[in-house]
């Protein structure tokens, strides 16, 4: 028989205003086992918990049942009282008679009743609960970035700072990510590229920064300290230890039409390239779709005036296994495809752009060399219309677009508009809102600069048609504070397409069991207290991946994601949590329904010889459980046909001994 | 309130709601026919939602909508703006006496080549 102490809280009056606490410790103070009971204003208290203390002492006890608030809130407080007088932390239950009982009800003698009820169920609970201890496992001090864009960058330089070995990988054949394709950045208008590539150079020096580019993520195996990623480094057809970058192939490929990805296909590159003149590593890569060699083995240019003989036609992609104690994943975005909006004629005229594609035609190292040129007849265009949520804050039904605000596009459309009048001052520029979201540091001055200092054309309303006619783009569109339809002759029309996550993050979130929303983008632990974690224990969230946000909100919680990697690693060991699930070896029927189920992968199977009644041998198929994986979700023990599955702190019987309780 | 079970019944024809609107007037922006009517698009869903319908019952704009339902197509947030304009010209032509056509001004509108479904679809918009 246990010796149990109860404890009712008041939680000031947020419980005994509803609850009579004094009966309830009253009442309970007569269930069998309960060898003490007592009700105090504050619990959580010091005082509060020196009384538990004390009580454990004074009364020899074996189990401790608190009346007070959610679980979710003080179990670990009270866990760590009893464990600090020598009480095992799994001793002790808490019956929720806050959220559950007076934050719910009005009448005190029922709230009263059903907390009495509550508190029965807690302590037969107790009755049957066993000391547990935790296991301990050892942490791998390597962290892994998935994502090289400014998130993953900022992320893997903090970490490497502190000390621990990164890993940064980068499907695209260089680090940088969209940052490197924009040309200024708002609110302050420094060049992108400018604050951009030193940190690109930083991360490729920083002795504990090791870059997987044009790699990707093939497997994740493992939990919370001992990761065992699978990277796939896909095949350059270059060595990239060989290539110093000189760029005399890119030069001599004959192969000269191959839309450049780097500038949205505005221009061509060779079938071997580097992105851009900053690109990290700055190592060639042909791209098979294109090269003659690859395809015919009629060429070989590359390959003769390569001086370092670093071309290599025959390279394969290589997996590289590696072990983690923490995983970042930072896969950023891409804006959303806009043909699907027949009325703004995106696929119809090439002078209709999206504004990722304007940037690239205002960057000095764009594809018109910073010099504004529409894309049909390289000339200057006077008039242009920018149109702001394409595709954002639609219906949550709509096939087209995205039910979110994309946050970015305000900002990017007023600085858009600005330097285009700076630039062009005899170009006409209307900008079409619906509203002009500004919150941050100097946004709001900076888009009123836009419209006092520049004078550029905002239109409350919105483009309903785009009609490429001789040469221009008539648009129509309304003007809802003058109500009237408005007709404009443009010469270009740039859309400011909505953001969604990269195509990657699905299967990868697949990989890390890590959730996601219903838009792909990853869920956190919580959304106001534990941003930039993933539920799954582990991973870690950085940029876009995670929401959209602009670049210094990326930096932000790109540190602030290393701090917590840095917080997991500086650990030389991770307590375990105990109340995990076991399979009963003699019960199992090895029928893998709990397998199945498990959304951690921590069951696996193996073949066991068990000796039988009549003393024969026979070998089964059992069940079992990596504890250290296991996350007690209990979704096994529902599942199990055979009752073979049970959870270590919430036992198939202890749960019915509650329910007993409550019925009784 | 008189208006507002005239709110609802045009809410109830309308099958839709008005406050979904973001208020972003794309509806207005692509209507083909917007410089003929007095009231846009957008405005019925704003002045429905507001119970503000008297004005629109009495306005021509009832019979220039075209019903080309470009607005229900462009509309990112799926209020269905035709739906609104549709509701409230039911909500006339229901009245005794408020038939917009009747067969005897039919003869004087017939031209060589006048389809035969538009007169069709002219009764079935315009009369009880």
């Amino acid at each position: 028989m246990q010796r149990i102490g109860v404890f009712v809280c008041w939680c000031g009056s947020n419980i005994a205003g509803t609850v009579d606490v004094k009966k309830v410790a009253e009442t309970l103070g007569h269930e069998p086992g309960v060898v003490f009971s007592t009700d105090y204003q504050y619990m959580c208290s010091q005082s509060g918990q020196d009384l538990v203390k004390d009580s454990i002492r004074t009364y020899n006890l074996t189990g401790v049942v608190i009346c007070s608030c959610s679980p979710r809130m003080h179990e670990n407080t009270f866990r760590k009282a009893a464990a600090s007088v020598g009480l095992n932390p799994y001793m002790v239950e808490i019956a929720n008679i806050r959220e559950q009982v007076s934050w719910i009800h009005k009448d005190m003698e029922t709230a009263t009743e059903k907390a009495i009820i509550l508190g029965r169920a807690a302590i037969a609970k107790v009755h049957l609960n066993a000391p547990l201890i935790a296991g301990e496992t050892p942490v791998t001090k390597r962290a892994l970035v998935i994502g090289g864009g400014i998130a993953g960058i900022q992320t893997a330089l903090d970490i490497a700072e502190a000390g621990f070995e990164v890993d940064i990988v980068e499907k695209s054949p260089t680090i940088g990510g969209k940052m490197a394709q924009i040309d200024k950045t708002f609110p302050t208008l420094d060049c992108a590229a400018c604050i951009l590539t030193p940190k690109m150079v930083e991360a490729s020096q920083q002795e504990n920064i090791n870059i997987y580019a044009f790699s990707e993520v093939d497997e994740v195996k493992g939990f919370v300290g001992n990761f065992t990623v699978k990277i796939r480094r896909k095949a350059r057809y270059v060595k990239e230890e060989l290539c110093t970058g000189c760029g005399l192939c890119t030069e001599k490929c004959p192969q000269k039409k191959v839309p450049d990805e780097f500038n949205l296909g505005l221009s061509n590159r060779r079938a071997i390239y580097i992105p851009f003149a900053q690109a990290v590593p700055k190592v060639a890569t042909i791209d098979p779709n294109y090269c003659t060699m690859l395809k015919t083995g009629k060429c070989g240019v590359c390959s003769k005036v390569c001086g370092v003989k670093a071309i290599d036609y025959t390279q394969k992609d290589e997996i590289v296994e590696r072990k983690y104690g923490a995983i970042v994943v930072a896969t950023g975005f891409e804006p959303i495809k806009v043909d699907k909006f027949e009325e703004f004629a995106y696929a119809q005229s090439p002078d209709v752009v999206t504004s990722l594609e304007y940037e690239r035609l205002m960057n000095a190292a764009g594809p018109t060399g910073g010099t504004l040129l529409r894309p049909s007849d390289k000339t200057h265009p006077h008039t242009i219309v920018f149109v702001q949520c394409v595709g954002s804050r639609c219906d949550e039904k709509s096939e087209k677009g995205k039910p979110y605000c994309s946050k970015v596009c305000c900002m990017y459309t007023a600085k858009h508009a600005m330097l285009t009048r700076e630039k062009y001052p005899d170009t006409e520029v209307y900008v079409f809102y619906i509203d002009v979201r500004t919150p941050g540091k100097n946004f709001d001055e900076f888009y009123r600069r836009a419209v006092e200092h520049y004078g550029v054309h905002y239109v409350k309303g919105m483009v309903g048609k785009v009609t490429p006619e001789n040469g221009k783009l008539k648009v129509q569109a309304s003007d809802l504070l003058d109500n009237r339809q408005l007709h404009i002759d443009a010469d270009m029309v740039v859309l400011a397409a909505a953001i969604e996550p990269d195509k990657s993050a699905r299967p990868l979130a697949t990989m890390l069991t890590a959730s996601m929303d219903t838009n792909d983008f990853f869920t956190e632990a919580h959304p106001k207290l534990r941003p930039v974690e993933s539920p799954t224990a582990g991973v870690f969230l950085s940029g876009m991946c995670q929401g959209p946000k602009d670049i210094p909100e990326t930096v932000s919680q790109a540190s602030a994601c290393a701090a917590k990697v840095i917080g997991l690693l500086v650990k030389d060991k991770l307590v375990g949590n105990p109340c995990v699930a076991h399979s009963d070896e003699m019960m199992c029927n090895g029928c893998s329904q709990c397998q199945n189920v498990c959304p951690y992968g921590a069951i696996t199977y193996t073949e066991k010889e068990f000796r039988m009644p009549d003393r024969t041998t026979a070998v089964r198929r059992v069940a079992q459980v990596n504890p250290a994986v296991c996350q007690g979700c209990g979704a096994c023990t529902v599942t199990c046909p055979s009752g073979a599955m049970d959870l270590f702190g919430f036992s198939n019987n202890q749960i019915m001994a509650e329910v007993d309780a409550i019925c009784k | 309130m008189e208006n507002n079970n005239l709110r609802e019944q045009i809410l109830f024809t309308a099958n839709a709601d008005p406050k979904k609107c973001m208020k972003c007037g794309k509806c207005s922006g692509a209507c083909p026919n917007y410089d003929e009517m007095e009231y846009h698009p957008h405005q019925f869903v704003s002045m429905v939602q507001n119970g503000d319908i008297e004005p629109l019952l009495k306005s021509e704009s009832l019979y220039l909508c075209l019903t080309c339902m470009v607005c229900v197509e462009r509309c990112p947030r799926n209020v269905q703006p035709a739906r609104f304009i549709e509701a409230v010209r039911l909500a006339k032509i229901r009245q005794q006496g408020e038939n917009r056509l009747t067969p005897q001004q039919i003869p004087a509108k017939i031209e060589e080549d006048t389809p035969q479904q538009l007169l069709v679809s002219a009764f079935r918009k315009y009369t009880k």
